[in-house]
């Protein structure tokens, strides 16, 4: 192991103690933070017996899903709609002044918008996480395909190939870094944006348990609600970096 | 790409275009009753209602009162991130034993979203200003430390070892080396920061505040008062371009004065 791990490792294990510490001695009241044992009942319960409707695995597999549906959206809608503006100069000249119109405002300031719209379900969850997702798919996509070299596009098209197999076999392989580059970023936004809505409103879900936590003032719990936002967020950033290390195994840049 | 650069005439006739689509979709939509106009109040109904709002009060407080509530918390926060998170950023650059330690606490807390933290926020500080800044801090303070740090990691070797062949003390060193050489990506992350804290000050808004722009979407949500809810999105729009134009601007200053080019976008 190297120095840096030890030193990650003892950290680890010092904040630990720290933790204990200060929470068995009183120091820090486990009425503002729990304890490692009010954390441990807590994450027991919930796994168990189930808090706010569900159990843990319930309420997050609720939120995965719906990150994954607004995702999804955002990418199937978000990618072709950059290919599209990247490629033609007089769609990127129509579509973007409506795009600097949307985009100062923040996805979660669609919350309340979608609520009223779609109400408390998971229709408005989707709704604005496809939001939060979309604008950065369609960014990166666009920047991506304004980055190839001219040569390459001439190269093709000097050959005769048609439209659309230059755009399919050309553009969106060259373009493909940069729309990883976005999925990550529509990823993160996805995230943020449904514990949000959840935390506004929803009856499953993960934010859904760190609201009823807060409002029954119950520590433990919302630190297990937070540890489990986090968990979740690596996993799926992990399993997209996945993805793009498969799709992307011919570039030099994506495998360092 | 596909096609020659268009003429500034043709742009102006396709951006006229795109957004007379847009206006055209909207104002039809709701005007046509097609969408009851309780929940798509077409353009001219917003600008009306906006109107309205700079002088008559909404959940308490006019527009503007909610706007300067809103910005005097996002001051704190991004603030306080800023005094806290370079320090911190460019010590980790300097000292390694303190880059090794912060950094796996960090890496660890990175993937909780700012929001999350809205429930612990809520508990120690309340809902009035304490919680809401704290929740900007959560969304200000990486990217200032993680610029601060990164600046101050890759300075000019041979700076510092000069600087320590003549013998510069530690704060010097800082305070004097790491710091100017560091500070485009300061301001970098600066402009970073202020555009995650304004994201993380609406959601800390919509969830525990009293006042403020969020709070008055969140209060027009539930009157179902369709119009007030669209001002709150169009001012946080307008302050937050606002806001990023300025840093931009401000970037520019730096960079050029250090004979620099703005990287990127």
């Amino acid at each position: 192991m190297s120095r840096r791990s030890w030193i990650g490792l003892a950290t680890m294990i010092a904040l630990i103690g720290i933790w204990f510490l200060t929470t068995a001695t009183g120091l820090v009241s486990t009425m503002r933070f729990p304890s490692p044992r009010d954390f441990w009942s807590a994450l027991h319960q919930i796994a168990t017996r189930g808090y706010a409707n569900g159990t843990l695995l319930a309420h997050s597999l609720h939120s995965l899903k719906l990150v994954l549906m607004g995702f999804a959206t955002a990418v199937v809608t978000g990618v072709p709609l950059g290919l599209w503006m990247g490629w033609s100069r007089k769609a990127e000249a129509a579509i973007n002044p409506v795009f600097l119109i949307i985009r100062p405002i923040p996805p979660l300031a669609w919350i309340p918008l979608a609520i009223l719209w779609l109400g408390l379900g998971d229709a408005a969850k989707v709704m604005v996480i496809w939001f939060a997702a979309f604008v950065p798919s369609v960014i990166n996509t666009f920047a991506g395909v304004r980055t190839i070299e001219r040569p390459i596009l001439e190269a093709s098209r000097m050959l005769g190939t048609p439209r659309l197999r230059q755009i399919v076999e050309v553009v969106m392989p060259a373009a493909l870094p940069m729309i990883f580059t976005g999925l990550r970023l529509s990823l993160q936004a996805s995230w943020t944006t449904l514990v949000a809505a959840e935390l506004v409103g929803a009856l499953l879900g993960i934010g859904f348990v760190l609201n009823v936590a807060q409002q029954d003032i119950y520590p433990g719990m919302i630190l297990v609600g937070m540890a489990t936002v986090g968990v979740l967020g690596w996993v799926t950033t992990r399993a997209l970096g996945m993805v793009e290390r498969r799709a992307l195994a011919w570039n030099v840049a994506a495998r360092d | 790409m596909n096609d020659a650069p268009l003429t500034l005439s043709q742009r102006i006739l396709y951006a006229g275009l795109g957004l007379g689509l847009f206006f055209g979709l909207w104002a039809g939509l709701s005007g046509s009753g097609l969408v009851p106009r309780q929940f798509l109040p077409g353009p001219l109904d917003v600008l009306d209602r906006m109107m309205q709002l700079m002088t008559t009060p909404f959940a308490g407080a006019t527009l503007p009162v909610h706007v300067a509530s809103s910005f005097e918390r996002y001051i704190y926060g991004v603030g306080l991130a800023m005094l806290i998170g370079v320090p911190i950023g460019l010590m980790m650059g300097w000292f390694r034993l303190l880059d090794d330690i912060v950094t796996p606490i960090f890496d660890m807390l990175r993937f909780i979203a700012p929001i999350a933290w809205v429930p612990f926020a809520a508990l120690w500080f309340g809902t009035g200003i304490g919680g809401p800044v704290m929740i900007i801090f959560a969304g200000a303070f990486p990217p200032c430390l993680i610029n601060a740090y990164r600046g101050a990691r890759f300075v000019e070797p041979r700076l510092i070892e000069a600087a320590r062949m003549l013998g510069t003390g530690n704060t010097r060193t800082i305070l004097e080396i790491l710091l100017p050489a560091a500070f485009p990506s300061i301001v970098a992350g600066l402009r970073v920061a202020a555009g995650l804290g304004w994201q993380s000050l609406v959601g800390a808004e919509l969830i525990v505040a009293a006042a403020g722009v969020g709070f008055m979407m969140v209060q027009a949500q539930a009157n179902v008062a369709t119009p007030t809810v669209m001002v709150g999105m169009i001012a946080i729009g307008v302050i937050g371009m606002a806001i990023d134009v300025l840093l931009r601007q401000g970037e520019a200053i730096v960079l050029r004065r250090r004979g620099l080019q703005m990287s990127g976008r």
